[in-house]
């Protein structure tokens, strides 16, 4: 009769986590309850007549988008500018995590198969060289993209550079963290497998590793070049560049025309890249 | 972690050609990389001059030690606090905002695929019908999510005043695109044959949804849902910058300020609760999946 138990326990069901996940949903709804006040949270207001009316007001000024052609000369600058810096952007942070994240991943750096002959004064280092890897990409992933570009910004100077800079150091410590995870999850019977021949352990690298994970390695960075269209096109808020900077002036300036023309202009943006990134994944992949 | 499921590639032996689409594609990156380059007047003579160096180091000079008076941490709980505050309730806007709109722009549901079949077939004009709430819900989802947040904050700003407020909206807004088109995605790829069997028994198409799709997308719809709460700690974080409260009004005004001190503070502080919610969103993340 051992086949009772379960169903018995299936259809009783467990009592003790239907209580926590009462008490889960009631901390939820006083946690938003909480949020509510503490934001200054009206929706009333924005969903109310004259909250609606407003917006409306709002939607009328924009339009018609301004198509002069001095403001379309500056946007396809501003699209050319946060293009480039996504781009670059993104081609530095890959080339930076690439190059920390062999450190970066245990089963590469210090553990596992392949340094099981190692001495351990030579592990220790190793170990000390994969922490130093590890702390670098989490600082440079932990400070947000705006503020390193306010760093670059004070140490290069206002325009598109500093953006490229500010991207490609936090995505490095992004795509690093990534690309480590990726990298400690390769099948570890063709590392064995290249070992028993006898190969060095860049030949390892080369035929074991790398096959496993550049497909990997290629979707993680289109998807992160994705995301960083997006952010390029804020850059100019600190003055790295880009359409933001003409956007944030024409709301500074309450330029409501020319602002509905860069909106549509990241619109279009975005979209190409994303559309772009998917048709190189159909063909790399 | 999961295995990893992509099928490894090849790695060209030494000696061999590149095909044609790899060499087509090398020239177009090259090329694209160039053009970069120059659009975004990239001077690395200026990156690596003395004078950047010492600005750099007047920064690393000035942020150690970190500012840590009792008045000053005392100060940003509120800051802290508003910025989760931002974060909860921006997601759950984003929630209110995706999933309908995410239901609307499920093609499973609108008009494709085998529960339409008898439906449909040789009736252009119910078609029709059918497809045009799915197109709108769907470029409504994506004009929602290419406006980047920071943008809408402003919007939002000028429309409801300074303060936290607007954040919630401008991330509500954001984010409602970013669900919905994810969610009608996880709807999407769910076994279609519950469904069918559902509608075999005559059920209508809610239940369909509710009793065919909802069970089965569940478990994904929160996982991705609490992700994005990650990325909202991070994102509210951001939106001080235009005025839209948190801790970025405050690394805003710090940095404005050159004290960097009080600025490295706050970093530090934004990688804490980061790392909280990440702890937190991972342990009710297993209990649901």
């Amino acid at each position: 009769m051992a086949w009772q138990a379960p169903a018995v326990r299936a259809v009783a069901g467990p009592p003790r986590a239907a209580v926590t996940t009462w008490l889960g949903w009631a901390a939820l709804a006083g946690a938003l309850l909480w949020s509510y006040r503490g934001t200054a949270a009206d929706i009333g207001a924005v969903l109310g007549p004259e909250g609606l009316a407003q917006m409306a007001a709002y939607g009328r000024r924009l339009f018609p988008p301004d198509l002069s052609a001095p403001l379309l000369r500056e946007v396809a600058i501003g699209a050319s500018e946060t293009f480039a810096i996504s781009f670059l952007g993104t081609l530095l942070a890959v080339l930076i995590a690439f190059g920390l994240v062999f450190f970066a991943s245990a089963n590469l750096a210090f553990a596992g198969l392949l340094f099981e002959m190692e001495r351990p004064v030579v592990r220790g280092l190793r170990l000390l060289l994969y922490g130093t890897a590890r702390g670098l990409l989490n600082l440079l992933r932990t400070v947000p993209e705006l503020v390193w570009a306010i760093l670059f910004v004070f140490m290069v100077g206002l325009g598109p550079f500093p953006g490229v800079l500010a991207l490609g150091v936090h995505t490095a410590g992004v795509l690093g963290k990534l690309f480590a995870e990726v990298l400690e999850n390769v099948d570890p019977r063709p590392i064995e497998a290249l070992q028993g021949t006898g190969a060095r352990r860049l030949q390892v690298l080369a035929y074991g590793i790398l096959p496993q994970v550049l497909p990997h390695f290629v979707s993680y960075s289109l998807y992160r070049w994705e995301v960083n269209i997006r952010v390029a096109a804020i850059m100019g808020f600190v003055g790295a560049g880009g359409l933001g900077q003409r956007i944030h002036i024409a709301i500074s300036l309450f330029l409501e025309h020319q602002l509905l023309t860069l909106v549509l202009a990241i619109y279009a943006l975005v979209t190409a890249v994303d559309a772009l990134s998917a048709l190189l994944r159909r063909r790399l992949l | 972690m999961p295995p990893l499921t992509r099928p490894p590639v090849a790695v060209p032996f030494p000696g061999s050609r590149p095909s044609r689409f790899a060499r087509v594609f090398a020239l177009l990156f090259g090329l694209t990389a160039a053009a970069s380059w120059w659009a975004a007047r990239v001077d690395l003579p200026t990156l690596f001059s003395r004078e950047a160096f010492r600005n750099a180091l007047v920064f690393v000079a000035d942020g150690f030690p970190p500012a840590l008076s009792p008045t000053f941490l005392f100060f940003l709980i509120r800051p802290a606090l508003e910025t989760v505050q931002i974060s909860l309730l921006g997601t759950a806007v984003a929630l209110v905002i995706g999933f309908p709109l995410g239901i609307l722009a499920t093609a499973s549901l609108a008009h494709a695929g085998p529960l339409h079949e008898l439906d449909l077939s040789g009736r252009p004009v119910r078609r029709l019908l059918r497809f045009m709430p799915y197109g709108l819900s769907r470029a409504l989802l994506s004009l929602f999510r290419s406006v980047p947040e920071l943008v809408w904050a402003l919007v939002f700003v000028r429309a409801t005043g300074l303060g936290p407020f607007p954040g919630v909206l401008a991330i509500g807004v954001a984010y409602g695109g970013i669900l919905g088109k994810v969610y009608s995605e996880i709807f999407e790829a769910v076994d279609p044959r519950p469904l069918e069997a559902l509608q075999a028994t005559g059920a209508s198409r809610w239940g369909v949804f509710w009793y065919g799709m909802v069970p089965q997308a569940f478990p994904h719809l929160v996982s991705y849902t609490l992700y994005r709460w990650e990325c909202a700690i991070r994102a509210s974080a951001i939106l001080g910058f235009v005025g839209a409260g948190g801790i970025g009004q405050q690394i805003e005004i710090s940095m404005r300020m050159f004290n960097f001190g009080e600025v490295v503070t706050l970093i530090g502080l934004l990688v804490l609760m980061v790392a909280g919610t990440d702890a937190l969103s991972l342990r009710l993340r297993r209990r649901v999946l």
